[in-house]
């Protein structure tokens, strides 16, 4: 009898692979996608044509790749405003040292680490100051883009020394078909996904988004665990920096302006959750996904882009709603 | 040898004498209930054995060994646990995530070392049938009772082969058969050797559970003696200040 009981206990809480499936918002983030995807095919010419489809993928690879990062910041009750200035810093080290004559890969590392620095500044003030990362990322936000103005006189530099091609090549050119930026995407989520199932920080990441207290009891050392979160997410946007100065083949300091709400936008319509404790890889690259298709089949319908503030906005609204039905029938 | 023994504990915080001359034994397998008004100095007995604080006077040791914390990692290193009122559990994680937080089994793959779900899942479930509780490994804290949560901050107790658990008012905002639940693990970490600090307001869970019972007032240890040799009356008295020692 007990048996029985405990089989049908265990039955009603693994239900079937389908009932998990939809309780995901990953997947219906996905089918709305899918749909806006296959209504525009129908609807126009544009949509379904290779050249505009290399584009999409392209698009949404920057936003994609920041919000990975941006999940692992919000999984673990943070929030990162600075990327979008992350981006022009990284972008804008790296035009500058490649300007100066040296090699891709010399501006690419310089990049790199003027990105880490960031949010290491950012790591360090939010988890050993003990200041909101809100308002330790919305200092950020303002003092990285003016440094890249300081750095490049606020000039455009649209020639890169003697790896210029290969800096075009890297961020804009394509591989079997594919633009470079969605390679390196993929990657990343593939590292990622893996990264948060399957390795401690991953699952310490989670736990101080859901009770920093708790982690702090049982021993794990959140603090320096949180500075390495805001370097990753830091590292993602110098990373898209990099390949979005590569695409561009100019460098301004508006690049990235206002980005790290569009980025914000795909975590949380991926299912980031803002009090913590919650996100996934897959959910981030999704939201992403969705964004920028909303975003192409506004131009290509003929609807002023106007309107892009609006539908991202419903989305949010909608995905968050979403959260809560979800939490209310538990 | 008694498993924990405190020797004129004081401690002072500015002019405020929190603790006064506290002396308490304790051994292995017993349970002993701490209770007092509010104000009346357990917490801060508490954090002084779970390492938080440092007495301002007097010895703890622990068999028969002296000790002397600096960091709550110091006490747990000796062998003592502290499962707090909140909990302390991550919601968003599994029982068996919670019980191994920090200390997750890994498993080697090359350079990579990948948390050993396995492992995690068929060791938490050991250690729930131990406490003879119902908690699923694979469940999300999120939705558990407040019994099962007690369970799983229980077993963490027992992964980490604690000699003295603390356990700071783990009745308090559950049910009536959740308390049940929850006064039975107790008695199960007492079957383990495990020494047990019971701190509650309810008398009757004390009284069900506890070898020995102690009354804190105003800082000052004014009982500790067998339950058997006690009444809830008495330990009412000695609370309010109605009866003056026993």
């Amino acid at each position: 009898m007990t048996s029985t009981l405990d089989s049908a206990i265990a039955q009603s809480r693994n239900r079937g692979p389908l009932s998990h499936l939809i309780n995901h918002q990953v997947f219906w983030v996905f089918l709305a996608a899918l749909l806006a995807c296959l209504a525009l095919s129908v609807m126009t010419d544009a949509f379904a044509t290779q050249r505009n489809l290399f584009n999409v993928s392209r698009n949404f690879a920057f936003v994609a790749i920041i919000a990975i990062g941006m999940t692992a910041v919000i999984a673990s009750g943070g929030i990162d405003l600075s990327v979008g200035s992350t981006v022009v810093m990284s972008a804008m080290v790296i035009s500058v040292v490649m300007a100066a004559g040296w090699p891709f890969w010399i501006g690419a590392a310089a990049a790199i680490g003027a990105s880490l620095a960031i949010g290491l500044i950012n790591g360090v003030l939010i988890a050993y100051a003990g200041m909101p990362s809100f308002v330790v990322t919305l200092g950020m936000l303002s003092a990285a883009r003016s440094a890249a103005m300081v750095l490049s006189d606020n000039k455009m530099i649209w020639s890169f020394g003697p790896d210029h091609d290969l800096l075009l090549w890297v961020g804009g050119g394509s591989t079997l078909g594919l633009p470079h930026p969605l390679f390196a995407l993929l990657a990343l989520t593939l590292v990622m996904a893996f990264v948060f199932r399957w390795a401690r920080w991953g699952q310490y990441v989670f736990a101080i988004g859901s009770n920093e207290q708790a982690a702090v009891l049982t021993g794990i050392s959140v603090r320096p665990i949180k500075v390495s979160i805001y370097m990753f997410s830091a590292f993602t946007a110098g990373l898209a920096g990099i390949l979005m100065a590569g695409w561009l083949g100019s460098v301004t300091t508006n690049l990235g302006t206002a980005m790290e709400l569009t980025v914000i936008a795909a975590a949380v319509i991926g299912g980031a959750n803002l009090n913590g404790g919650e996100g996934t890889v897959l959910g981030a690259v999704v939201g992403a996904l969705l964004i920028e298709v909303i975003r192409n089949s506004l131009i290509l319908l003929g609807i002023s882009t106007f309107w892009q503030g609006m539908f991202i906005g419903t989305f949010i609204l909608i995905a968050v709603a979403f959260d809560r039905i979800r939490h209310m029938q538990r | 040898m008694e498993r924990l023994s405190l020797k004129g504990i004081s401690r002072n915080f500015g002019a405020i004498r929190a603790l006064e001359n506290v002396s308490l034994e304790l051994g292995a397998g017993e349970v002993m209930g701490l209770m007092g008004d509010n104000g009346a100095g357990k917490s801060t007995l508490v954090k002084i054995i779970a390492g938080n604080f440092r007495p301002s006077s007097g010895e703890i040791r622990i068999d028969g060994r002296k000790i002397d914390f600096h960091r709550p990692i110091d006490a747990q290193r000796a062998g003592i646990e502290v499962v707090y009122q909140d909990l302390a559990l991550c919601d968003h994680l599994t029982a068996a995530s919670n019980v191994f937080l920090g200390r997750e089994p890994v498993r080697k793959l090359g350079p990579l070392r990948l948390i050993d779900y396995p492992a995690m899942h068929r060791q938490a479930g050991q250690l729930f049938a131990q406490l003879k509780s119902e908690t699923r490994p694979r469940d999300v804290v999120r939705r558990m009772s407040g019994g099962q949560r007690q369970a799983v901050a229980i077993a963490r107790t027992l992964l980490s082969k604690a000699r003295i658990v603390l356990l700071d008012e783990p009745t308090a905002a559950i049910s009536v058969r959740q308390v049940a639940e929850v006064l039975d693990l107790i008695r199960h970490l007492r079957d383990e050797g495990i020494s047990v600090v019971l701190i509650s307001h309810r008398m009757p869970d004390v009284f069900s559970v506890a070898d020995r019972i102690a009354v804190l007032r105003r800082g000052s240890l004014v009982a500790s003696k067998p339950v058997r040799q006690s009444s809830p009356e008495e330990v009412t008295g000695l609370i309010t200040g109605a009866i003056e020692y026993a």
